[in-house]
């Protein structure tokens, strides 16, 4: 694919590069072709007093002059050596418009090219784990320190180095999932990513609605609570929350739907954090999150993917038990 | 306008302007450097952001940048390049009003930039996050800037324009062409601070990082030169060693600079033969910057030692090795194979450094102490045994603080890219930060140290103004040799 909308650009660049390429040497040239006596020039032109060579007779605020000397020859050959290097480079690699240089390199197919040695390279350590389940490769010593490793390249930022998680990133080291924590499961979470949506019940609910379902929710998992409040809210909680969260509270793995009952809290449990998420709810782009679990599944291969998911599962089951 | 019928024998300099920026540079070097200090010390200790939002480290970082670059590196530019130009063409600034705008409104955008910059209001283009309405002041000053400089070139009584004005007015015709193609935006509404890039994707980090390099090229290196034409030779005594190796390194390099932009953009979406041609002339960039550095140096052959007892031309020759070790570094760092173990690491801090604190910082610092006694009618500054503490402290601030970040950055380097048998990465991110803590502790020291140089220097400052009176000095009424 052409980087010019038209040809004329591409000449444009080349006839620009190559004049200036010709203009930095033609510059040493002509000036370089000037002889100057380097040491006296007493006999023809002005002299400096102190030394005795030879200056260029213009005089600025008393006393700034200049010598007469010729370019250091050492400083010349450097400047020929780096546009003879130039040359050499242009005619060695893409650089005047579309001409592609005479080693066909691009950046794009040196990139190809690292990644298909790589993947050779890797292929035969990989293709053992791909047949493998993932709680066989969990129990496996290596694969499972491969997967520590690309847990703390990939996942470390926001889920921590322990996998304990933080506010608004689930823990994935205390058996409780929002999507479920079946190896399965968990290879669909890392391969396509996910995107909780907690909507937004403020305006729905009203002041008192909301600190009535606010006391239910806490009661749910025996957080000390206004009783009254609560007895209130449970008719609020069925009327709207009911249908993501379930009439019991236990939450609904096939959308993400938290488990309320079970004292994990993934933005805090105190009475302002458990109602300020209900009634700004929790959408992507305002704080408080929540922040979507990317896709990993144009990073990482299907079987790195597997090795990860591995990790995580073994992070809260015992592997030596799957075996 | 100056009346040209005022008579040469009481005509005088207007030092006026070329004083309060020379007091400035050593003001706002402070400010810039002491937002430094904070940030580096921010990285070791990331709770001194206090969670204020203003005070953390994303915002605080271009306060600190252009800070000192623009205001504290900006005011030097502009004390020293009045001064040259009055002197080297014998002849008043144009307009003395337009200078005293320059100095009110340059002054007026430095505190704009104080104030939006913290407050999160950004165009986030690196060296130019200052949103639209304070770009339109910066273009008003810089024409006016213009006016002033070319103005005063035209009226000179010498016959030739001398170097240093070559470089000072390549460096200000440069930086309006940059600032006003990288700064084109869309503003959201006149009454709204965002606004948005004119370019899109690559294009937009294309023209960023034309002007990026450019700053550096035009703002921070030519209009520097332009200093270092004017008072190397001046504190020396010794006439410039090669007027052909100005003319060639002064064309050579205004040149090639401009075409150097895509090293920043290495192993990008950037096309390929546009970063071949951002490396190649970033090659060819070496000589011509060399040329300045040897211009500089060899002024001194016969005056060498003069170095002994003058701890200012101690500042001046120090820059220029300086000044020669970073465009050295920045070609090998263009070249793509170095730059991909360098880019994005700490070495790169490491090089900008050795060149603001090693070049820009220590040229300007010693034509100020040049400068400041000759605006009250002195030629010494209070106390020479300070400027010589000044140097030594500031000397070891920069090695410990460029040493630091070169053995971070090529630790970064080696760690980032290192992997394991089953292709996994040795290191995650978070061990190379916890490996730099030891380095970014040096980077703080030194920083600090080079800190409390400025603050000697201040109070020198401070010293030799008490008591002494604000002098115009007279323009000679016949030039010296004509």
């Amino acid at each position: 694919m052409s980087d010019f909308t038209s040809g004329f650009w591409n000449l444009y660049v080349i006839v620009l590069t190559v004049a200036s390429i010709a203009g930095c040497a033609w510059l040493l040239i002509s000036t370089g072709r000037i002889k100057v006596a380097a040491k006296t020039g007493a006999e023809k032109g002005p002299v400096d007093k102190t030394t005795g060579m030879g200056v260029t007779g213009h005089v600025w605020d008393d006393d700034l002059q200049e010598y007469n000397n010729p370019l250091p020859k050492w400083w010349s050959n450097l400047f020929w050596i780096t546009i003879f290097f130039s040359v050499v480079y242009l005619i060695l690699y893409p650089g005047l418009g579309n001409i592609p240089g005479v080693l066909g390199w691009t950046s794009s197919g040196a990139y190809a090219k690292e990644r298909a040695d790589f993947d050779a390279r890797l292929a035969p350590l990989y293709d053992k784990y791909a047949k493998m389940d993932v709680e066989q490769i969990a129990a496996d010593a290596a694969a499972r320190q491969t997967g520590e490793r690309m847990f703390l390249t990939y996942c470390s930022q926001c889920h921590g180095s322990d996998a304990g998680g933080g506010r608004g990133f689930p823990n994935l080291r205390d058996r409780d999932w929002l999507y479920g924590g079946a190896p399965a499961t968990i290879i669909e979470t890392v391969t396509g990513g996910r995107m909780g949506v907690m909507p937004a019940f403020g305006p729905v609910l009203g002041e008192d609605g909301l600190r009535n379902v606010t006391a239910y929710v806490r009661s749910l998992s025996g957080l000390p609570h206004d009783s009254l409040r609560a007895q209130l809210g449970k008719t609020v909680f069925t009327a709207n929350c009911a249908a993501c969260h379930q009439p019991d509270g236990k939450g609904n793995q096939a959308m993400g739907a938290p488990n309320l009952t079970d004292n994990v809290w993934l933005f805090g449990s105190s009475e302002k954090a458990i109602s300020d998420g209900i009634a700004a709810g929790h959408n992507v782009g305002h704080e408080g999150g929540p922040t979507p679990m990317p896709s990993f599944k144009d990073t990482l291969s299907p079987t790195q993917i597997r090795l990860l998911a591995a990790y995580v599962w073994g992070l809260s089951n015992n592997p030596a038990a799957a075996k | 306008m100056a009346n040209p019928t005022v008579s040469a024998a009481t005509a005088t300099f207007n030092y006026k302007v070329v004083r309060w920026f020379a007091i400035m540079t050593v003001i706002w070097g402070i400010v810039g450097m002491l937002v430094g200090v904070i940030i580096a010390a921010q990285l070791l200790w990331p709770a001194l952001n206090f969670d204020i939002p203003w005070l953390t480290y994303g915002r605080l970082r271009p306060l600190h940048t252009n800070a000192v670059i623009f205001a504290f590196g900006g005011c030097a530019l502009f004390a020293t390049s009045y001064y040259c130009v009055q002197r080297t063409c014998q002849a008043r600034l144009f307009s003395d009003g337009l200078a005293a705008f320059t100095f009110w409104g340059w002054n007026a955008v430095i505190v704009l930039a104080a104030i939006t910059l913290p407050l999160g209001i950004t165009s986030s283009k690196e060296y130019a996050e200052l949103e639209w309405p304070i770009d339109i002041l910066i273009t008003l000053v810089w024409v006016a800037y213009a006016v002033v400089f070319f103005g005063t070139i035209a009226r000179r009584t010498t016959p030739h324009i001398y170097v240093a004005n070559w470089f000072f007015g390549a460096y200000i015709l440069t930086i309006a062409l940059l600032h006003v193609v990288n700064s084109a935006a869309l503003p959201v509404s006149l009454t709204s601070w965002k606004s948005y890039s004119a370019y899109a994707g690559v294009q937009d980090a294309m023209v960023q990082w034309w002007y990026g390099h450019n700053a550096v090229g035009f703002f921070l290196t030519a209009g520097f030169l332009g200093m270092m034409y004017y008072f190397v030779p001046k504190q020396a005594g010794r006439p410039i060693y090669s007027y052909r190796l100005s003319v060639v390194h002064f064309w050579a390099l205004i040149f090639t600079y401009m075409w150097a932009g895509p090293h920043h953009l290495h192993y990008t979406a950037l096309p390929d033969w546009t970063q071949s041609l951002g490396m190649i002339f970033s090659l060819i960039l070496l000589a011509p910057s060399w040329g300045g550095m040897i211009n500089g140096i060899m002024t001194l052959s016969g005056a060498w030692h003069k170095l002994r007892e003058d701890p200012i031309l101690k500042f001046l020759i120090v820059s220029l090795s300086f000044y020669g070790m970073s465009t050295f570094e920045g070609p090998m760092m263009s070249i793509k194979t170095v730059n991909a173990l360098s880019h994005y690491t700490d070495w790169t801090i490491g090089h900008v450094h050795s060149g603001a604190l090693g070049w820009v910082a220590f040229i300007s610092i010693g034509s100020i102490y040049y400068l400041l006694p000759r605006m009250f009618g002195k030629t010494e500054m209070w106390s020479t045994r300070l400027i010589t503490a000044h140097f030594w402290i500031a000397t070891i601030g920069v090695v410990l603080y460029i040493a630091a970040m070169w053995i971070a950055g090529v630790m970064q380097g080696l760690m980032w890219r290192a992997t394991n048998a089953d292709g996994t990465l040795t290191y995650a991110f978070v061990e190379s930060v916890k490996a730099t803590y030891p380095f970014y502790a040096i980077r703080l020291l030194g920083g600090t140290l080079f800190l409390t140089g400025m603050l000697i220097m201040a109070y020198n400052m401070v010293r030799t103004i008490a008591g002494s009176k604000a002098y115009e000095a007279p323009i000679p009424a016949v030039p010296a040799h004509a």
